[in-house]
C-alpha cells in the first residue's frame, strides 16, 4: 500500500469535481453545509468578508475549530494555511485535514517562497491569476488549482478575468509551434516541462476550481460554463441572509449550470446576498489577490 | 450501446472517456427523463452524500431504484458502491439500496490514509489491478448471491450481484479499461438476476 502518491493527492480533486467547497466557521455551518450538498467544506476561523474587515494578521485557523468541524461532517474537510507557512501545513496535516488550502486570504508568511508541496501526504489546492502562477503551484506539487478571484468581495468579476487568463493561456500554448515554447515559458514564468504537457494534452493536469467571489447561483453556473471544474463559496453562503437556501441554490446551480430553467428556478426568493464591494474601492495594498506571485 | 453516466457530481468525465475508448457511446444523466433508452449506468466516485441529495432532489433514487430490479446493468465506483448497497451504517441520506451489502464509507480513513495497491481480479484477463482507494469504502458483509470479485485485507472491494457491478477503489483514475470492459460483457451478457 502507497499512500501520499500523487494520484491519490490530485485523486481527491477529481471527486470533488462539480461540486461546491463551502467555507464554514462552526459546525453548525458545516452541517448546515453538508446538508445543502456541499461536496467539501473549507474550516474557518472567520470567512474572508470579516478577515478583509478585521485587518491586521490572518493566520491558520485553531485546531480546536479545526478538529470540531472534522468531528461534525463526513464530507472532506479543508483548511488553510498562510502562504509559505510549511509549519502550520505540518500542522494541518498532522490534524489530518483532507486537504489544506495555501491561501493567499490569509496574510503571507513568506513573501519570496510557496511552500514546496511535494513532501506532504496531504494535497494542496492553491490560488492563481493566470495560467503561469497555475503552472508553478502545479511544479510545486499543488494536486488542485483554483482561482484567486478577490475573495470576502462577492464581486465575480476577477474570478472571471483568472479564470478566463488561465484559458486563454492553455490555448495559447497549445496552438503555439513547440520552438516557441521556452521563450512564452520564460515570459509566464511556468517551468517548461510542465508548459510542454499543457502544449501536448491542451488541459491543465489537475483539476481547476473558481474561487473568490462567488455570491449567487448564477456566478457559480457562470464560473462552470467559463470552464470551471467546481467552486469554492467563501463568504456568500453564511453573509447572505439565508444560508441554508442559498447553500443548496448554488449547489443545484453547479450540478445544472448548462440549464437557465434550473438556475432561474433555484434562484427564486433566496433573500440578500451578501453585501458586494467594487473592486475599484479596495486600496491596492489591502487586494487579496496579489499575495504570493 | 448506450451508457450513462450519473453526472451530478464527481469523476464524471474520466468514466466517459473511457467508455469511449472502449466504443460505447455515453450521455451524461442528470435528469430522469435522460435514463429512456438507455442499456446500462455508471455511477461515478464523488462524494456520496452530494450526489444522493441530488438524486433524491432531482427524483432520480426511484427511477434507477426500479431499473436496478429489472436487471438493468449498474456500474459504481467508490461512491456508486456505497448508493448500491443495501446497508450503509451511520448513513444520513438516501441509497438506491440495491446490492444485498453491507458497505463502511470511508474504512481506511481520512485522505492522508488513501493509498494505491496491487489488487487480484482473477475476473479479470491477467487478473493484477492497480486499485486507487480515495478516502474509500469497504465491503462489510456480502450476502450469498453476492459475488466477490476482489479483496483486500481480507475485506472485499469489488462484487457483483446479477447485472450489478461495484467496486470501492477507482479504476476511472487509471488507464487500466479492463474492468470497464468487464463490465460491457455483463451488459452484453445473458445473466439470469432473479434470486
Amino acid at each position: 500500500m502507497e499512500t501520499g502518491t500523487f494520484k491519490v493527492k490530485s485523486g481527491l480533486a477529481q471527486m470533488l469535481k462539480g461540486g461546491v467547497i463551502m467555507d464554514v466557521v462552526t459546525p453548525e455551518h458545516a452541517k448546515i453545509a453538508q446538508e445543502a450538498g456541499a461536496c467539501a467544506v473549507m474550516a474557518l476561523e472567520r470567512v474572508p468578508a470579516d478577515i478583509r474587515a478585521a485587518g491586521g494578521v490572518a493566520r491558520m485557523a485553531d485546531p480546536t475549530i479545526i478538529k470540531a468541524i472534522m468531528e461534525a461532517v463526513s464530507i472532506p474537510v479543508m483548511a488553510k494555511c498562510r502562504i509559505g507557512h510549511f509549519v502550520e501545513a505540518q500542522v494541518l496535516e498532522a490534524l489530518g485535514v483532507d486537504f489544506i488550502d495555501e491561501s493567499e486570504v490569509l496574510t503571507p508568511a513568506d513573501e519570496s517562497h510557496h511552500i514546496w508541496k511535494h513532501d506532504f501526504k496531504v494535497p494542496f489546492v492553491c490560488g492563481c491569476r493566470d495560467l503561469g502562477e497555475a503552472l508553478r503551484r502545479i511544479a510545486e506539487g499543488a494536486a488542485m488549482i483554483r482561482t484567486k478571484g478577490e475573495a470576502g468581495t462577492g464581486n465575480i468579476v476577477e474570478a472571471v478575468r483568472h479564470m478566463r487568463a488561465v484559458q486563454d493561456g492553455i490555448r495559447k500554448l497549445q496552438g503555439m509551434p513547440v520552438d516557441e515554447l521556452t521563450t512564452e515559458a520564460k515570459n509566464m514564468g511556468a517551468p517548461l516541462e510542465v508548459a510542454l504537457e499543457i502544449h501536448k494534452t491542451g488541459k491543465l493536469p489537475v483539476v481547476n476550481f473558481a474561487a473568490g467571489g462567488i455570491a449567487t447561483p448564477a456566478d457559480a453556473a457562470l464560473m462552470m460554463q467559463l470552464g470551471a471544474d467546481g467552486v469554492f463559496v467563501g463568504s456568500g453562503v453564511f453573509k447572505s441572509s439565508d444560508p441554508a437556501s442559498r447553500a443548496k441554490a448554488i449547489v443545484k446551480a453547479t450540478t445544472h449550470y448548462k440549464d437557465p430553467a434550473v438556475i432561474a428556478e433555484v434562484s427564486k426568493a433566496l433573500g440578500t446576498a451578501m453585501p458586494g464591494l467594487d473592486i475599484k474601492t479596495i486600496p491596492p495594498e489591502e487586494l487579496l489577490a496579489t499575495r504570493g506571485w | 450501446m448506450k451508457i450513462g453516466v450519473l453526472a451530478l457530481q464527481g469523476a464524471v468525465t474520466e468514466h466517459m472517456q473511457m467508455l469511449s475508448a472502449l466504443d460505447a457511446e455515453t450521455i451524461p444523466v442528470r435528469i430522469p427523463s435522460e435514463l429512456n433508452g438507455l442499456d446500462a449506468l455508471v455511477i461515478p466516485g464523488g462524494e456520496s452524500t452530494t450526489i444522493s441529495k441530488l438524486m433524491s432532489d432531482y427524483g432520480l433514487m426511484e427511477p434507477i431504484r426500479k431499473l436496478a430490479e429489472q436487471c438493468f446493468p449498474i456500474f459504481g465506483t467508490c461512491a456508486g458502491l456505497v448508493l448500491l448497497a443495501k446497508r450503509v451504517p451511520n448513513l444520513e441520506m438516501e441509497t438506491i439500496g440495491v446490492m444485498d451489502i453491507e458497505v463502511k464509507r470511508n474504512a481506511f480513513g481520512r485522505q492522508v490514509d488513501s493509498f494505491e495497491a496491487n489488487l487480484e481480479i482473477p475476473a479479470l484477463h491477467n487478473g493484477n489491478f492497480r486499485g486507487v482507494f480515495i478516502r474509500a469504502p469497504v465491503v462489510e458483509k456480502a450476502e450469498s448471491d453476492v459475488e466477490v470479485l476482489c479483496k483486500l485485507s481480507d475485506k472485499p472491494v469489488a462484487v457483483r450481484q446479477g447485472k450489478l457491478l461495484a467496486c470501492a477503489f477507482h479504476p476511472e483514475l487509471t488507464e487500466d479499461l479492463r474492468l470497464h470492459r468487464y463490465f460491457l460483457d455483463i451488459i452484453k451478457g445473458d445473466t439470469d438476476c432473479k434470486k
